[in-house]
């Protein structure tokens, strides 16, 4: 596959972690935070972490968006599936995310829940259009990579004339989850989660380009590194986070020039904003309310939007008590820190979110890295 | 969730339309919100939408950059 195996090549990802070992200094360590749950993917996939030096350390952040959605938001969702009125379509990230009372889509969908798995917003429209008679609700989630695709679901909507189609929004915005965690009382003040620089997003950045970034670079004195979601990348961004702490430098670097501008795609950009607005806040799971970080409609799309045309008002939910994702989702702690990691919560019985999505720094160290955690145990 | 693949534009249709092949598999995938796309043109597919076109100078330059990464290391 042309602009994927090139980046995959194990050879080369092995030279270059022999050029970190080389260059990170002995006398200090290196954390870095990658933000997006596609890295968190290719980090434990391809077993970077095994190729890199011990003074070279990656915190998983919160930048998988099952992960960050709140379980109020997630029993909205079921509650309106179960609507005998609606058709609820979703990707298939959602379908086993835990809600409360032991609920999820797909047990809701074995009861008899009209729950379609849709690979895009795309088959969402054709259904409302082949099944007038359903209220088809579209459960919009993702970060700015995956936003536009529902802008132009609403417009399309619109231009069709379609009266049983709506979206239940919950978009929400990367760089004030950055902020958030820069700002957090776990990175400023209690020291728990030192961060030296970010690798950025990958396909977010395709969308609002290096710019939103800046500010991170010049107010918090952090390096940032916007990177494709390859082994490779990943490996080069870590080479060019290491040069710019060992230089003192601060600056925004592109290693993913190859799909990702200073501008971004400002077609989307301006497609999203004539759609959507900012909500004063929104609830993440793990950092908890974060201001101007998520989007809902414009009131002059109201019409399409379930929040308002079913009247949903969400109810805070606990999480199970022992889960531990709120804090492996600030990198406070590791997944083999939580009790329940690979006891009672699995990919295939997940308890908490990040053990659900691929994405998820619990799933991806379950799939991949506890292989190592053996291996670790019977050297000692 | 932001996954993303780069895929090649093998034939455009109409309503913004195009298919795409990537190693054989073929999708009608929604062009939309990129602008300028030619037939063999390469872009970067999510959830059935081009982001954006993939841009195959900037690519050779990030690998010679990756060459150049390994060059030098005791490998």
């Amino acid at each position: 596959m042309k602009y994927v195996d090139e980046y995959r090549d194990g050879k080369l990802a092995r030279q270059i972690a022999a050029t970190i070992t080389a260059e990170a200094r002995d006398n200090r360590d290196y954390r870095f935070m990658e933000f997006c749950g596609g890295h968190t993917h290719a980090i434990a996939r391809y077993g970077l972490e095994d190729l890199l030096p011990n003074n070279v350390r990656m915190i998983h952040g919160p930048g998988c968006p099952v992960c960050v959605l709140p379980v109020g938001r997630m029993d909205d969702a079921i509650k309106l599936a179960q609507r005998p009125d609606v058709t609820l379509c979703t990707y298939a990230d959602l379908m086993r995310v835990p809600g409360s009372q032991g609920l999820s889509l797909i047990k809701a969908k074995a009861a008899g829940a009209d729950i379609r798995m849709v690979y895009s917003t795309l088959d969402a429209l054709r259904i409302a259009q082949e099944e007038p008679d359903r209220k088809v609700v579209f459960f919009a989630i993702g970060f700015e990579t995956t936003t536009p695709p529902t802008a132009l679901a609403i417009v399309q909507a619109q231009k069709l004339g379609l009266k049983n189609f709506f979206v239940f929004c919950n978009h929400v915005l990367t760089p004030a989850a950055i902020q958030n965690i820069l700002e957090s009382p776990d990175v400023r003040d209690l020291g728990l989660v030192r961060i030296d620089g970010f690798i950025g997003p990958a396909h977010v950045s395709t969308v609002i380009g290096t710019r939103p970034y800046d500010f991170f670079a010049e107010e918090f004195q952090k390096p940032v590194v916007v990177a494709g979601f390859e082994p490779l990348d990943v490996m080069q961004a870590i080479l060019m986070l290491v040069r710019q702490v060992n230089d003192g430098r601060c600056e925004v670097e592109n290693e993913y020039s190859r799909a990702v501008t200073p501008d971004g795609n400002l077609k989307a950009q301006d497609l999203v904003s004539s759609i959507f607005e900012l909500r004063d806040m929104f609830e993440w799971r793990g950092l908890g309310d974060v201001p101007y970080s998520a989007l809902k409609l414009r009131d002059a799309y109201a019409a399409f939007d379930a929040e308002k045309v079913f009247d949903i008002t969400t109810q805070p939910a606990q999480d199970n008590p022992a889960c531990e994702c709120g804090a492996i989702l600030r990198g406070v702690k590791k997944t083999t820190d939580c009790k329940l990691f690979g006891t009672v919560c699995t990919p295939e019985t997940p308890m908490g979110s990040c053990m659900v999505s691929s994405e998820g720094s619990c799933a991806a160290h379950w799939t991949y890295g506890r292989f190592r955690d053996a291996t670790e145990k019977q050297a000692s | 969730m932001c996954l993303a693949i780069p895929v090649q534009v093998t034939e455009l249709l109409d309503g913004d339309m195009a298919k795409v092949s990537l190693d054989g598999v073929q999708k009608v995938i929604s062009l939309a919100l990129v602008e300028d796309v030619q037939v063999g043109d390469y872009v970067i597919l999510h959830v059935g939408y081009a982001l954006n076109k993939l841009d195959p100078e900037e690519a050779q330059k990030t690998l010679e950059l990756l060459a150049q990464a390994g060059v030098g290391a005791p490998s």
